[in-house]
This record gives structure tokens, sequence and C-alpha cells, in this order.
């Protein structure tokens, strides 16, 4: 597999009146054609605006360093028509379908719009396109949910929606930023199930951003853990539940409540999550981490390659296998 | 723990029977039932559009229920108080924690402030005796004073959900309502507020009911569990029982949609409406 996308070194600023602010420091990714790539953290890590900078969404006057490459194009040098287009082949589909989606336009207006500007598509064939990709989606009935309103429609329908939109430009890569989290877990499995098959049917590659581990582990190849900033940790998303190679990740899975069992008390993580911006020298996890030494925070942590996977920890081997108590394996 | 303190013969905090709820010609509520003893957890669980909501605001007196009753602490809270005493009374006995702690806090009152407005309103006391209540409820929360003495938002969310435990705690309640108040938390923050909570029931005897979508939240916090659907108690008993051997449909699709190592996401086109 080649890689459709491929983001190298990436550093944001985003610009705020009291000055730049930091969000995300030196991340590096790459997704294959067909490949499911899970990014989990909690607020403020920087996961969705990873996904902004790849989509070109960042707000105005974010300052960019490093690469994003998408198919052989400098994403971060595009410009007018090229732009749109990149923005066709990349599809997003956010948390909140209610706050990217025009209230007063009726359905047809939302998922006919791009296609009309930017294909040239004709309105009739536009809506025979909506159609099939709402049936696509399983919504029932696609020629009235069509006519009708945003407000008309649940969270859940209109989330379709949104995914059924994204994919009408036929693109080659979906960013699903925390695109299940305001659902219901029936409606959550649903939406999951349908971005599995249009994933399988169209060969589409996904960056998948969830807070919700054992998610990306399910539907991901491979789970990217971000913490303040920077990637900590990418591995197989099967293996990463059950055998974690840094200490953000392993905390995160212990901290999470077991649906199997009632534990006496969980392992919370001290301290609360930190942007980049706000993070300290050295490791950014070092605060919080149960297994600090003075070295951690002595230096900036890089990269190494561990078992298949990569880790941002320099006691990463040495602490393998003993991050976790037991009780979640 | 549970064995021991389930054989005590203490008299339920909280005891609802039949309660109903319709508006319009909806049924938001229906025929719900349940007794909560001293110290004891219970879960209601179902997802939006169940009632589950409903029911919480009915119990803390924020919505009338059409029939049934709601008896907490020995007495009747099903109609509207007569008077303010009474009120007060009710409001002392049962409090609530909100969802989202980014808008159930007054973004120009102080953590101290707040609930140091609530113990003078319902216990009086000097402004000493108030301001060591206040350092203690901010301990047991796990706040320091300078966070009790921020401005909400100088506070994180898991501060700010804090600060209105602190808040609820006040009255000194037998019964608190949590809806959904871990749900807009990060991971490592509502582990925490979690443990705090399990920490305030062991140290207070105080009984909880939480209403949450979440159900390895309810497996961590709850003794007992009652699963909605569209305002009908469909499954109701221990959360052990619930959640390891599921009885009904709705609570084995509830179960089963959640992942876990090896799920799979399943399409269910006989729910879509």
């Amino acid at each position: 597999m080649t890689a459709l996308l491929e983001v190298s070194d990436l550093t944001v600023n985003l610009a705020l009146d009291s000055g730049l602010r930091e969000v995300i420091t030196g991340t590096s990714l790459t997704i294959a054609e067909g490949e499911a790539v899970g990014l989990v953290g909690e607020s403020g890590s920087g996961k969705s605006m990873t996904a902004k900078a790849i989509a070109r969404l960042l707000p105005a006057g974010a300052q960019c360093t490093g690469s994003v490459t998408f198919d052989g194009t400098d994403v971060l040098a595009l410009t007018g028509d090229e732009l749109r287009r990149h923005r066709a082949q990349v599809a997003v589909v956010f948390q909140d379908p209610r706050a990217h989606i025009n209230p007063v336009r009726r359905i047809d207006d939302f998922m006919t719009e791009s296609l009309r500007s930017l294909e040239n598509v004709s309105k009739a064939d536009g809506v025979q396109r909506a159609v099939q990709a709402l049936e696509d989606v399983g919504i029932d009935n696609p020629g009235k949910r069509l006519r009708q309103y945003p407000h008309e429609l649940s969270g859940g329908m209109l989330q379709r929606v949104m995914i059924a939109t994204a994919i009408l430009s036929r693109p080659r890569l979906l960013l699903a930023d925390e695109c299940t989290t305001a659902l219901d877990v029936t409606t959550q499995s649903e939406v999951m199930a349908i971005l599995d098959e249009l994933r399988r049917d169209l060969g589409l590659s996904m960056l998948f951003i969830t807070h919700d581990l054992e998610l990306a582990g399910a539907v991901c190849d491979r789970t990217c853990v971000m913490y303040a900033g920077q990637i900590v940790e990418t591995r197989a998303a099967g293996v990463l539940h059950a055998d974690p190679l840094h200490p953000y990740s392993a905390a995160l899975v212990q901290a999470r409540p077991n649906i199997t069992k009632t534990a006496e008390r969980l392992v919370a993580i001290p301290g609360r999550p930190l942007s980049a911006f706000e993070a300290p020298s050295g490791c950014r996890f070092a605060p919080r981490c149960l297994h600090s030494t003075p070295s951690c925070s002595s230096h900036e942590q890089s990269v190494v390659d561990l078992d298949g996977g990569s880790v941002r920890c320099e006691r990463a081997a040495e602490l393998r296998g003993n991050l976790l108590d037991g009780s979640h394996v | 723990m549970s064995e021991s303190s389930s054989g005590r013969t203490d008299e339920p905090v909280l005891v609802v029977s039949g309660l109903r709820k319709v508006f319009g010609t909806q049924v938001a509520v229906d025929d719900l039932s349940f007794e909560l003893l001293p110290g004891k957890s219970l879960a209601i669980v179902g997802e939006s559009g169940s009632g589950k909501t409903t029911v919480a605001r009915m119990i803390v007196g924020l919505e009338k229920p059409t029939a049934g009753t709601i008896i907490a602490c020995g007495r009747d809270r099903s109609r509207p108080a007569r008077r303010g005493a009474e009120r007060k009374l009710r409001g002392r006995e049962v409090q609530i924690v909100f969802q989202d702690p980014y808008s159930s806090l007054d973004p120009r009152q102080t953590g101290a402030a707040l609930v140091d407005e609530v113990l003078r309103v319902h216990h009086g006391g000097s402004a000493d005796s108030r301001q060591r209540r206040v350092a203690e409820l901010a301990e047991l929360v796990g706040l320091d004073v300078r966070q009790m003495n921020a401005m909400p938002k100088a506070l994180s969310g898991g501060q700010r959900q804090r600060v209105a435990i602190a808040r609820a705690l006040a009255t000194d309640p037998r019964v608190l309502i949590l809806d959904e108040s871990v749900a807009a938390l990060d991971v490592s923050i509502q582990a925490q507020v979690l443990n705090v909570l399990a920490d305030i029931r062991d140290q207070r005897g105080i009984s909880y009911v939480l209403i949450s979508h979440d159900l390895a939240v309810v497996r961590q916090l709850t003794e007992d569990a009652l699963v909605m659907q569209r305002g009908i108690v469909v499954e109701q008993g221990r959360t052990s029982d619930i959640l390891d051997n599921p009885q009904h449909s709705y609570t084995q699709l509830l179960r089963a949609s959640v992942p876990g190592p090896g799920w799979k996401p399943q399409r269910l086109r006989e729910r879509q409406s």
C-alpha cells in the first residue's frame, strides 16, 4: 500500500488576540489507500486541529510548518480552484451536524450545492445522486427527506445526511471528527457500520477522530494517541488496548470504567489534559505520569519504533508489559 | 459491601410508584416505580427520548407528574409545594447535578460564593461557620481554595462539575440526582469525578439516582438499574445482572452496541423511523 496522505512534522500555531498559540507540535502520520487510522485524545490534544489542517479548514491567520502531502500534492500550498478540488477529495464529517448545516435551506440544496458549483452537475442529476447517496447510508424514502429542513430530522438521521453529502463528491479520504459522539449508542453502531461499508465499497481511506479508545480499536487498522499536540503512540488498533506502549495510552485504558466489572477504585490520571501551548518542556505527559523520572522532563522525547508501532517515551521498552494492572486485559 | 447493607431494615429515602408524565398526546414516562435505600445507587438507563431526564426533573420538582407518587424522606413531593418553607425543605432533601458544567454555573459567581449562598439560604449560621463549611465541601470534592475563589471561566470542565457537586451537597441532601453528570467530561477527568462520587457516598451515606446512557459508568457507580425505552421500563434489577445477562431485546441491543474487544458495528434497519 502506498501512502495516500502523509503528514510530516506538522506544527500549527493559531493567531489569537493574545498572540500565537501552538496547538500541534511536530505531528507525523500516514494513511494508506483504503486504510482507517484512529486519532485518539482528550480535549485540547490537537486531534481536531490535525483534521482541519489536512482539510485546509484552519481558522484565518493560522500558521503551519512541516508538510501535508495528499496523493503527491502539497496541500498547504493549494489555493483557489485547486483547493476546492482538494476539499472535494478530502471530505469531513463533524461531531455536531446541526452546527454545520444551514437551518433555513432544505436538505436537497445542502447536498447538491458543491456538486453544482464544482462539477457543473445539473439540479436534476445532483438530486438523483443525492437520492442514491441517502440510500447508501440507509435512509428510507430519500425523496421525501430531500424536501425536508434540518430541524425535521433527528440527530442520527442528520448525521447520516452529512455522511451521504460527504461521499457525494466521491472523496478518497474521509475525516470523521467525533462524528458519532453526540449519537445514542445504538445509532452510533449503525453509523459506524455505514462508514465501514462505504470504506469497503468505495475503497475510502479514513482518519477517525475520537476520544473513545475502544471504538477506535474496533473500527480502525491503526490508532494514533495524541497528547498536548503530539502523537505519543502509533500502534495496530487491535493490540493497543491490551498492550499499550506509552504510559498515557495505558492510563487512558485504565481510567475508563469497565462494562464487565466494577472497579474498587478507578485509576484516575492526576491533573488535567493540557494543550500544546501550556505543556511543559521535555516529556509533556511527565507531570501526570506514574512512571516519570527526572530524565523525562530534562529533554524532548523522540519517537522510537517498538514492536511494529512507534512511541514517544524513553522508558517504553523497559516499561512494556507493566503499564496495566491486569484488570483491563 | 452491598450484601450486608441490603439486609438492613432502613426505610427507603426515595419511593417512586406508578409515575407517569404526559406531554400533550405523548406519553414521556409510563408507570415507573422504584425504591432507593440510604447509601445506595440506582441507574436510569436509556437513549434520547426514553424519558429518563423527565423522571429526574419530576423527582427534583421541576416537572409535575401526571399520575403516581414520589415520596422522599417520608414526604410526598408529587404535588407542587404550597409554602416556601416546604419548597426549601424539598430542596434540602433532594439535589441535582446537571450534565453541562458550562451552562449550569453563573459566570459571575465564584464557587465559594455559590456554595455560601446555598448554605445561607438553607442552614443560616455565622459567616465563619459557613466559611468553614465551604472549605469542608471543597475538600470533599477535591478543589483547593484558589479554585473555589475563581470565576467559572478560569476553571476546566471537571473543576466546574466539582463546583456543581459541592453546591448540590451544600444542602446536605439525602438523595443526589446525577443527570448525565460525568458524560461531558474527558476520560481522565471522568475517572476522578467518579472516584469523588464514590467517596462521598461512602462518607455521607447519601443515595444517588444516576441518569446515564453510558453502561460502563452505570456499572461502576450503581447497584441497581432500570432500562427505559420510549417512556416504558423494559427491564429492572441489579446492574450486574442486567449488564451480564440482559433479558429484554432492547437491553440486549444496548449492550451489544457498546464497542469492546471483537466488537463489530451492526446495521439496524428496523430501527429507522
